[in-house]
């Protein structure tokens, strides 16, 4: 991962441009890496390779990366059931990630957590969590850890907008504020609470939540990659220099249902608008437009990142397909430390 | 008992509670408590009197009325270095933190494949009788003894209460104790050095041969109680404390039921589907061809606990009680 803290200041401008440059390929590739990931996930999960439940998160892919991309590998993040958007930006690999998935024994936790529990520790990733909400303490308490030993870690809790209807969100905002505590609460509203829009289960205003414990809060366009990092940037700056916890509101989408079996959605959304969030709000086609029409990139860079993603999507695949499963003795192991 | 003889000092169940919580945080400097009026309030029981002063608000923090949300901060931060001890007021109040101990902290060690750990106290307490109503009066360890992940300790006296707290703090596993809110002015005695007492290791409180009586928590004087009664009666009662639930010392309880061939499980859960009931079993299956009668259990009556005295008293296990089952079981043999 790229030192994000790095003072550009010393570089002349071509030396900028180069980082620059290197830096948005680096973004580009990790939200086509989660893209692709996750329409491979889709295939393996409808031609029954895969087992149990998948959340994809098509559609979001940018604030995984805008905000992991202000961390740094040893700050903590605490992620969802729709996380393997974090887990890859965070700093997971693909191959990995997929035998998890597929419940292999070379998977992250050894075929035993699967798609709602990846945890990552080498990479800060504290686990996705399949309890809504569910790692708002968690998150919390990583971060009351950092302080208690000194160190200036940040800590980042991704949650849906699904999450604001559960209790223990205000209840660790609340102790965040008053202890001060170096935590980003970054709520991803992709307009869907499973299958019910969130207007109809979310009163008021959400960034009013935050700001009522004297949360910063901030609320961007979470298919902008670039604003979600700036933005990113400076909260985590913020709680790294004790200036407290903080609040971000990400509006984005997501394309597929709540789950990859969530297909006829006419109940609860049009295909207009899933089309237009497509068209006119993917944060891919919004990155990389940005990168070519600012000649940061032409489309044969563009091409290279794409072709390099698709090959090593595709090994990994193969290497979760080719993964023994766990043998009939793991069941017990590690039920005690 | 398991008890060294060398130092008598004489202190209160509570005292040793504390000054169990006083030495691991003097040993070990990621060793903190949270939860509702530890600090200068030192708890409603006055159990954590002093830590503050010796250690700080840093170390000793008072939190909010949310026992989800800082039950969930110390997953969060035993999972990252720190290893805290979680202070819910009353067991009762467990019920509130289930998410966090049961989906979060007892898998996480599990589901992450053995990567991540959650070396996190939580200290609570069970038992009914001081006229506290329904809500403030339940035992509710099993619980948690039901669930794969947690370790569920019950100490019975203050020699025990402080050896397994410093083991239940050095444990690299979500280790939840029970302590029976009766108990804290017990005296006992409690030696000045440093020791723990190993989990799943069951003490047998006092020999005997005609009944064996396996009481936890409180209900282990209870036992001792009915013994001496019971010795009256020349039935000569064997009491054990399991110690921790989970893990079970099942060898010590079985070698015992199949010593005396008669047993008795008392614990102040509710009666059905109780710490009893595992217990029994344990000993159905182990004991089988040496019983003469069958394992019975005694628990808190199955009914919320009342607030009038004269009732609550009718709900929870007594020495009589123990006395009168014990009789009709060494009758029938």
């Amino acid at each position: 991962m790229a030192n994000k803290d790095e003072n550009n200041s010393q570089f002349n401008s071509s030396e900028k441009d180069a980082t620059e440059k290197e830096h948005s390929i680096h973004m580009f590739r990790q939200m086509l890496k989660i893209r692709k990931f996750e329409e491979n996930v889709n295939q393996l999960y409808t031609s029954a390779k895969m087992p149990g439940l998948s959340h994809l998160s098509i559609g979001q892919e940018a604030v995984a990366v805008g905000v992991c991309e202000a961390l740094r590998n040893d700050d903590y993040i605490t992620s969802t059931h729709r996380g393997h958007g974090h887990c890859l930006a965070k700093g997971a690999a693909t191959n990995l990630m997929f035998a998890e998935l597929l419940g292999k024994a070379s998977g992250y936790c050894r075929g035993k957590g699967g798609s709602m529990h990846i945890a990552d520790q080498d990479s800060g990733n504290l686990g996705a969590n399949a309890i809504v909400g569910g790692s708002a303490g968690i998150a919390t308490g990583a971060a009351l850890s950092a302080k208690m030993r000194g160190t200036d870690q940040v800590s980042v809790c991704f949650f849906g907008d699904g999450a604001l209807g559960q209790g223990i969100i205000y209840e660790v905002m609340n102790m965040a504020s008053l202890w001060s505590l170096p935590v980003i609460y970054v709520c991803e509203n992709n307009l869907y609470t499973e299958y019910t829009h969130y207007t109809e289960t979310t009163a008021g205003d959400i960034t009013a939540r935050a700001k009522a414990f004297h949360i910063h809060a901030e609320e961007i366009e979470g298919q902008d990659v670039r604003q979600v990092l700036s933005t990113s940037g400076k909260l985590v700056q913020r709680a790294r220099s004790g200036q407290g916890p903080s609040f971000l509101l990400c509006n984005t989408y997501r394309y597929f249902g709540h789950h990859v079996g969530d297909i006829n959605r006419a109940y609860y959304r049009t295909k207009d608008e899933e089309n237009d969030w497509k068209t006119n709000r993917d944060p891919l086609i919004i990155f990389s437009n940005w990168m070519t029409s600012s000649g940061l990139l032409n489309q044969s860079d563009l091409d290279q990142v794409e072709s390099e993603v698709q090959t090593e999507i595709e090994d990994a695949v193969q290497f979760a397909l080719d993964a023994p499963y766990p043998k009939p003795e793991e069941v017990k192991k590690h039920v005690y430390a | 008992m398991s008890m060294p003889e060398s130092s008598e000092r004489i202190i209160t169940f509570s005292q040793a509670v504390n000054e169990a919580l006083a030495e691991e945080m003097r040993r070990e400097k990621t060793v903190f408590i949270i939860g509702e009026d530890v600090a200068e309030a030192g708890t409603p029981f006055k159990v954590l009197s002093g830590l503050v002063e010796e250690f700080g608000t840093e170390r000793v923090l008072d939190s909010p009325i949310s026992e989800s949300g800082f039950t969930g901060i110390g997953v969060g931060a035993a999972m990252t270095g720190m290893r805290p001890v979680v202070d819910i007021m009353f067991g009762d109040f467990m019920t509130i933190t289930m998410d966090q101990i049961v989906n979060q902290a007892a898998k996480i060690h599990y589901m992450s494949g053995g990567k991540l750990k959650v070396p996190m106290v939580v200290r609570t307490n069970l038992g009914a009788s001081r006229r506290s109503g329904a809500q403030h009066s339940q035992s509710l360890h099993v619980w948690l003894s039901h669930i794969p992940g947690l370790k569920v300790v019950l100490p019975s006296t203050p020699y025990d209460a402080k050896g397994l707290l410093k083991t239940a703090i050095r444990d690299d596993n979500p280790v939840v104790i029970f302590e029976d809110k009766m108990m804290f002015q017990d005296k006992g005695n409690v030696p000045e050095d440093d020791y723990t007492i190993p989990f799943g290791v069951a003490d047998i409180k006092k020999e005997g041969t005609d009944i064996t009586l396996i009481g936890t928590s409180s209900m282990v004087q209870i036992a001792l109680e009915a013994a001496d009664l019971l010795a009256e009666k020349d039935i000569s009662a064997e009491v054990i404390d399991p110690r921790t639930v989970m893990p079970l010392d099942k060898k010590t309880l079985i070698e015992s039921a199949i010593k005396t061939s008669r047993v008795i499980v008392i614990d102040e859960g509710y009666d059905s589907y109780g710490v009893t009931a595992e217990i029994a079993s344990v000993i159905a299956e182990g004991a089988f061809y040496h019983l003469e009668a069958p394992v019975k259990r005694i628990g808190a009556m199955d009914v919320p606990i009342p607030f009038s005295p004269v009732l609550e008293d009718l709900t929870v296990p007594n020495a009589g009680m123990v006395v009168e089952m014990a009789k009709t079981l060494c009758a029938a043999a």
